[in-house]
């Protein structure tokens, strides 16, 4: 490799990482905190009882799961203004990507509030709370620690899957490199740097997520 | 009868089923104030769900449950959702139940396994929730684990935490499933000896167990249960020496003398 290539990778490693800490990391933080939101929701639904809530929520969890996420990034930034509706591209982003992580979440939640024994229920019914403070003192704490690894890993998808609202020109890390690529040629080169700064992230945050299990690990019914 | 002699609790005709299974087929019988119940049977005889609707965890089909209170909890007309709901509710306020496998909240430390539903259920002011379960705790020596978690405990103090959760509700009638089953052998004679002592201070309990030992030393009545019904009841001393019905020999035998043809 000549010294200009060298050059460049050294110029492009800050850009990059500068986008990918104050525009990637931002936006699969807050997609992932609605998305989280709109996943115990549609949990919640799911186990009501109520057949019309719970056929809502599974439709809502089917769509996004069925479908692709570059296909809804789509239909929120360039279908919705057709209708009236005209979104910025980053809070399109945001909608986009928080209704796909509250759709892959959702399925997760449901599961755990289902993994707390039925003894807990029975034990929280049994010093007299309600149906809902069972749930919410009870039930969702313990559900909640065994939805961390899952959820973990439903987040460190959603970073790598930020790069796909390039195509609706958020300049985020891939945005970046793409623009980088575009006037220096080198594709090879700074796609392979951005790969690294990917999975940068992605190494870190897998440390974070083995702590946290660490830390939770105990203090769940058998 | 004065009416202090007036039974606690007065079941009849407690009928439930589970889809095609007939589990309880009319059951009646009396439970009296600061009396130990124990009730025995082979499993599936349906002892644990006579518990279980004593603290509204099953709704019966058909039967009442009339307490010397005046409370009253006839299931014979279906009630319909609301009603049900409260029905529930005038139950567990009345019992308390302790589980075979403890079920304490494995996420809250053994005091706020206590006064969880003292506080939040039965709206008693944190301090004096505290100040109770902390004497309760004592009681059952377990005064230095207040702020330990269940996984931190053995079987047997585990166990001994589900009665104080259950005591700190001031419940009218204690209910106890198979509260030994669960546990090492080593562990039971600890938790046993609590419900003795809860005995003989009083308590009404109602306890299915296997432990006939205990039965014979500590209840008042023993009622015994075959295919959903009752076969037989009576003073365990009496009953455990001359069994009436050949069925509550045979169970006896089994569980007295195991190893004889």
């Amino acid at each position: 490799m000549d010294a200009e290539t060298w050059q460049l990778i050294v110029t492009s490693f800050w850009p990059m990482l500068s986008a990918g800490l104050a525009v990637t990391m931002p936006l699969a933080l807050v997609s992932f905190a609605i998305g989280l939101v709109l996943a115990v929701a549609a949990a919640l639904m799911r186990i009501s009882g109520s057949r019309a809530l719970s056929g809502i929520a599974r439709v809502y969890v089917s769509a996004i799961r069925g479908t692709p996420l570059l296909v809804q990034i789509f239909i929120v930034f360039y279908g919705l203004p057709q209708v009236g509706v005209r979104i910025e591209e980053f809070p399109a982003a945001i909608i986009a990507l928080s209704l796909n992580v509250g759709g892959y979440a959702a399925e997760v939640i449901r599961a755990a509030i289902l993994s707390v024994p039925k003894g807990q229920w029975e034990a929280a019914f049994t010093v007299g709370l309600s149906r809902a403070t069972a749930l919410r003192r009870i039930i969702l704490p313990q559900a909640a620690r065994v939805s961390v690894p899952p959820l973990s890993n439903t987040f460190i998808s959603l970073v790598k899957d930020t790069s796909l609202v390039a195509t609706i020109t958020v300049t985020e890390l891939f945005r970046v490199a793409q623009n980088i690529a575009a006037f220096s040629y080198e594709f090879m080169v700074i796609y392979i740097e951005a790969a690294f700064i990917y999975w940068l992230f992605c190494l870190i945050l897998s440390f974070g997520q083995d702590r946290i299990e660490r830390r939770l690990d105990r203090r769940v019914a058998h | 009868m004065s009416p202090t002699d007036a039974p606690l609790l007065e079941v009849s005709g407690l009928v439930k089923s589970f889809g095609d299974n007939v589990v309880l087929n009319g059951v009646s019988f009396a439970v009296d104030p600061g009396k130990v119940t124990c009730l025995i049977g082979p499993s599936g005889s349906g002892k644990t769900t006579v518990l279980r609707c004593l603290n509204g965890l099953e709704t019966p089909d058909a039967g009442v449950l009339a307490f010397s209170d005046g409370g009253r909890s006839d299931f014979s007309q279906a009630p319909s959702g609301r009603a049900a709901k409260l029905e529930r509710a005038a139950l567990r306020d009345r019992s308390a139940m302790v589980f075979q496998h403890h079920n304490l909240f494995p996420h809250l430390t053994v005091l706020q396994n206590v006064i969880e539903g003292p506080v939040r259920a039965r709206g008693i002011a944190k301090e004096v929730a505290v100040a109770e379960a902390e004497r309760l705790l004592e009681r059952v020596g377990l005064s230095q684990k207040r702020d330990a978690f269940p996984h931190e405990l053995s079987g047997g103090q585990q166990q001994r935490v589900g009665i104080v959760r259950a005591l700190a509700l001031r419940p009218d009638l204690l209910l106890f499933d198979e509260p030994t089953s669960a546990l090492d052998p080593e562990l039971v004679g600890e938790v046993l000896l609590v419900l003795k002592e809860l005995a003989e201070e009083g308590w009404t309990m109602v306890i299915v167990t296997h432990e006939l030992g205990f039965a014979r030393q500590v209840a008042d009545q023993v009622v015994f249960f075959d295919e959903g019904v009752i076969v037989e009841r009576g003073h365990p001393a009496e009953m455990f020496a001359a069994p009436q019905n050949a069925r509550t020999r045979r169970f006896l035998d089994r569980l007295l003398r195991p190893l004889d043809e």
